[in-house]
């Protein structure tokens, strides 16, 4: 066996006569989070879609811990666990029993499921609500609770789909850390987010999607120094952005900057210094690729 | 912890079904409203068809014995339509892609709604019964007549829940699965359950006489009131089949088809 959990090969899907996937190639290493980063639309949820055997490519080919998504759908579904875009739990059921259900459907006898379920319930701190329903835990305890059914058996690949769209920021933090927990049993973790700041965090490795193709790929490092850390910026009376400068945010940058931007400067121009965002990475790495 | 080397079996096809059994029943259990309605509409609709409309219908008291058998499959209908809602709920959600990447049957999720609807039903069915001995029914058919009876009923109730099954897998939305579904529940009352089908205008007659549910009401009506069902009970087995075949296979089809979309 080589050490690629997955292998994408020019990969393609279309619904009706939209582009979703337009001819994607990814190898991800075993053992390492991986983040796919794209704004909605872009493509995620379809790509892990693919990968997770619900839906089948167009063209192209893709292998998952060495098992072809196709030909070898069983084995594929044996390797890996998708926590999908909405909390995948059952709302009429409590914690415990979420996670006996899941238990039993992976193939745990009875009293392995229950000891399972006691198990990642501790884990996951979930005793204080184990015997509620579902459907009164808030969006971070389901989300928690999500992930947890997603490790009822061990698997060799988890996939999260935007794991914590719509979360507040106290939620999310907790959930990246139990993100880079599990990272450190050896699971691969293919993850898809929104959020440069949740890839920076999380990855060991960034894929950047956008309009159904990959339009750069490398460590939160490499990626960040592409960009710069901080962008200054100009906008004009009308509150329209007239420039963008990157830099590195130290004061002898940005002082040097405002001196050469200042003199020819018209009248009500205003200036402010922002993290770069998603839309930076974007902008760069299309128009790197000569795309518009 | 288990150890991550560990080889574990896939689930039995027997296991599986029985977890999603199990999952639908306890579903049932706690939706409180669904539960009540299950229970509480076979009495009103008994009460209401023998005191309030049985006097004008048939004014020598004797109605009670002909509407029993339309008032237990209207329950039904009406209890297997929720399979319809339930159905959609899960396909709408997130948990039906977890099943699918799960290395089981995943399609068991839908048999085990069917499984909970036929419980669900039988309570009903029960309850009907119960009611219509304590308001003067007095059926005269033997053990027999009604172990095929309830074979009958319990057909009927397969039948159409896997088809309430199937327009839940179609629908979009859960509330379009509920108007879907509630389109269906007219036809008792355009087949011989309530009244004679001679007192009703000609061009309607063509529509009771020929439709699955009039076959069905006459098979259990003869089986339960000691008369014969003749050639009645091979239609209603006969629609009840075909039904359920063409309902199975919708399904199927209709739930391979919607993989990875919602």
């Amino acid at each position: 066996m080589n050490d690629l959990a997955i292998v994408v090969n020019g990969l393609q899907k279309k619904f009706g006569k939209q582009v979703v996937l337009d001819g994607i190639d990814l190898d991800v290493q075993k053992g390492e989070i991986f983040a796919l980063l794209g704004p909605n639309g872009a493509g995620k949820t379809t790509f892990i879609n693919i990968l997770s055997t619900l839906v089948a490519p167009d063209a192209g080919a893709a292998r998952v811990n060495g098992f072809d998504i196709m030909s070898d759908k069983e084995k594929v579904k044996s390797s890996i666990s998708l926590t999908g875009q909405f909390a995948a739990v059952d709302e009429m059921l409590t914690a415990e029993e979420n996670l006996r259900m899941m238990a039993r459907l992976s193939g745990l006898s009875r009293l392995e499921a229950r000891s399972r379920a006691n198990e990642l319930i501790e884990q996951f701190d979930l005793t204080t609500v184990a015997q509620k329903r579902v459907k009164t835990y808030s969006g971070g305890l389901r989300r928690r609770l999500d992930l947890a059914v997603s490790l009822v058996v061990p698997r060799s690949i988890i996939f999260l789909d935007e794991p914590t769209t719509g979360l507040d920021t106290r939620s999310r933090r907790a959930l990246w850390d139990i993100i880079l927990h599990l990272a450190t049993e050896g699971v691969t973790i293919f993850l898809t987010t929104q959020y440069l700041e949740e890839a920076d965090k999380l990855a060991d490795t960034i894929a950047v999607i956008s309009k159904g193709r990959i339009v750069g790929k490398g460590t939160p490092e490499e990626m960040k120094s592409r960009i710069g850390k901080e962008m200054v910026e100009l906008r004009n009376d009308n509150d329209e952005i007239i420039r963008e400068i990157p830099t590195s945010g130290s004061i002898q940058e940005v002082k040097q900057i405002l001196e050469e931007v200042a003199s020819g400067a018209p009248e009500g121009t205003r200036i402010s210094i922002r993290r770069p965002s998603l839309d930076d990475v974007f902008l760069l790495l299309t128009s790197e690729k000569g795309r518009p | 912890m288990l150890n991550v080397k560990t080889e574990i079996k896939k689930p039995s096809a027997l296991i599986t079904c029985s977890v999603f059994v199990g999952r639908s029943l306890l579903h049932g259990l706690r939706n409180a409203e669904a539960l009540i309605m299950a229970i509480a509409l076979p009495i009103m609709l008994m009460l209401m068809f023998t005191y309030v409309f049985g006097g004008a219908i048939d004014p020598s008291g004797e109605y009670v014995n002909y509407v029993v058998p339309g008032i237990i499959l209207l329950c039904a209908g009406f209890g297997s339509s929720s399979t319809a809602v339930d159905v959609a709920t899960d396909m709408t959600n997130g948990i039906i892609d977890r099943f699918r990447t799960m290395p089981i049957q995943s399609m068991n999720v839908i048999t085990g709604h069917v499984a909970a609807s036929l419980a669900r039903n039988f309570l009903a069915t029960g309850v009907v019964i119960i009611i219509a001995l304590l308001v003067g029914f007095r059926p005269e058919g033997s053990i027999f007549s009604w172990v095929t009876a309830i074979g009958v009923i319990a057909l009927f109730i397969l039948a159409f829940t896997w088809l309430f099954a199937a327009i839940g897998l179609v629908s979009k939305t859960p509330a379009a699965a509920s108007s879907y579904g509630f389109v269906l529940l007219f036809l008792p009352y355009l087949s011989s359950a309530f009244v004679p089908i001679s007192t009703m205008p000609k061009w309607l007659q063509g529509i009771a006489e020929n439709q699955p549910i009039t076959p069905v009401i006459e098979t259990i009506r003869s089986l339960l009131m000691g008369g014969a069902a003749g050639s009645y009970i091979w239609w209603a087995v006969g629609w009840c089949l075909l039904i359920l075949v063409v309902s199975i296979i919708w399904s199927t089809w209709t739930f391979k088809r919607k993989a990875g979309r919602r």
